[in-house]
């Protein structure tokens, strides 16, 4: 066996043995480290893959934004996970059953199919890095799908902000079109003091 | 001459199939963690991320060992949507646990679905 074929192995088993411990781990932020743990080995599945764009690309969007999003909400919130895992052992049987039988097809599907002879093409023309060749046909070819997850960013950016923004009525918040629309006429008043008299 | 044998195959040893199993189970163990935390949102959640996650290593083998860069740009987007999913749904989580103080699966049922 190659080195690639050990590092395939020595990925392969880390990512679904941290999967599993993703599943059933007591506690929420061990959970999110395996998850870590996870997109790491499959970021190195994709460089022996030799995607090396997409690894780089899983570790920092995932790795890096998602993941601490999960740390980030799981240790915000106070939340009594142990009342959660109640009834885990009711669901375990059919969960097994389920797992067991989608594994199965899985299985089958992947020992039954063969690529027909040919789809295999041969390397070809200039050899270019991962990531020059996914440049070239990221914004001619496929300039839909990269303006599509452009506006999918977009979306869900907005739609996070517009879900948890509140606003409170006991803080003195700033209210900048207030501001704004503030005229001289109603904030100062000029008064022709009489002498002797004073403002009432 | 049509090759049977992938140019990748022939240079590391292994089998599109290896790749193709790592994520089925990957996939497998995605699916039964929706069953085995049922109540947990966040772990479910984690879950929906780990089955992406299989199916990126899927279109990333095929991309490979096919020498078809369309399955990178599509993992790519699925990277993307993932991404998009996990803002959206910890936002919800977040509001939810605000509002109602609880996040079981079990108590969100004010819409009688």
């Amino acid at each position: 066996m190659t080195i690639a074929g050990y590092f395939f192995y020595l990925f392969s088993i880390v990512l679904i043995s941290s999967g599993a411990m993703v599943i059933s781990a007591r506690n929420p932020v061990h959970s999110v480290l395996f998850l870590i743990l996870a997109f790491l080995n499959a970021a190195g599945l994709f460089v022996l893959l030799g995607a090396e764009f997409l690894a780089m690309i899983l570790i920092i969007v995932y790795v890096g934004a998602v993941a601490v999003l999960f740390l980030f909400v799981v240790m915000m919130l106070d939340i009594d996970f142990d009342q959660l895992r109640k009834g885990m052992s009711r669901y375990l049987p059919v969960g097994i059953l389920v797992g067991l039988v989608l594994l199965a097809e899985l299985i089958l599907v992947v020992g039954g199919f063969s690529v027909a002879p040919g789809a295999f093409r041969p390397v070809t023309g200039e050899q270019v890095t991962n990531t020059e060749a996914i440049g070239r046909v990221l914004y001619t070819d496929y300039l839909y799908f990269f303006q599509l997850s452009g506006l999918v960013l977009l979306v869900a950016m907005i739609g996070a902000i517009v879900l948890t923004l509140r606003h409170r009525s006991d803080s003195k918040r700033q209210n900048i079109a207030r501001q704004v629309g503030r005229k001289r006429e109603d904030a100062i008043e000029v008064v022709k003091v009489e002498t002797g008299k004073g403002i009432s | 001459m049509l090759n049977t044998i992938s140019p990748v195959e022939a240079a590391t040893g292994i089998a599109l199939q290896q790749y193709l199993t790592v994520a089925a189970i990957l996939f497998t163990l995605g699916a039964f963690g929706i069953f085995l935390n049922r109540k947990n949102v966040i772990i479910i959640l984690m879950c929906v991320e780990l089955m992406l996650l299989a199916v990126n290593v899927n279109l990333v083998a095929f991309s490979a060992y096919l020498n078809d860069l369309t399955g990178q740009i599509f993992a790519l987007m699925v990277l993307t949507v993932a991404a998009a999913e996990a803002a959206i749904g910890l936002a919800i989580i977040v509001i939810y646990h605000r509002n109602r103080g609880s996040i079981a699966v079990d108590d969100i049922n004010s819409m009688k679905g």
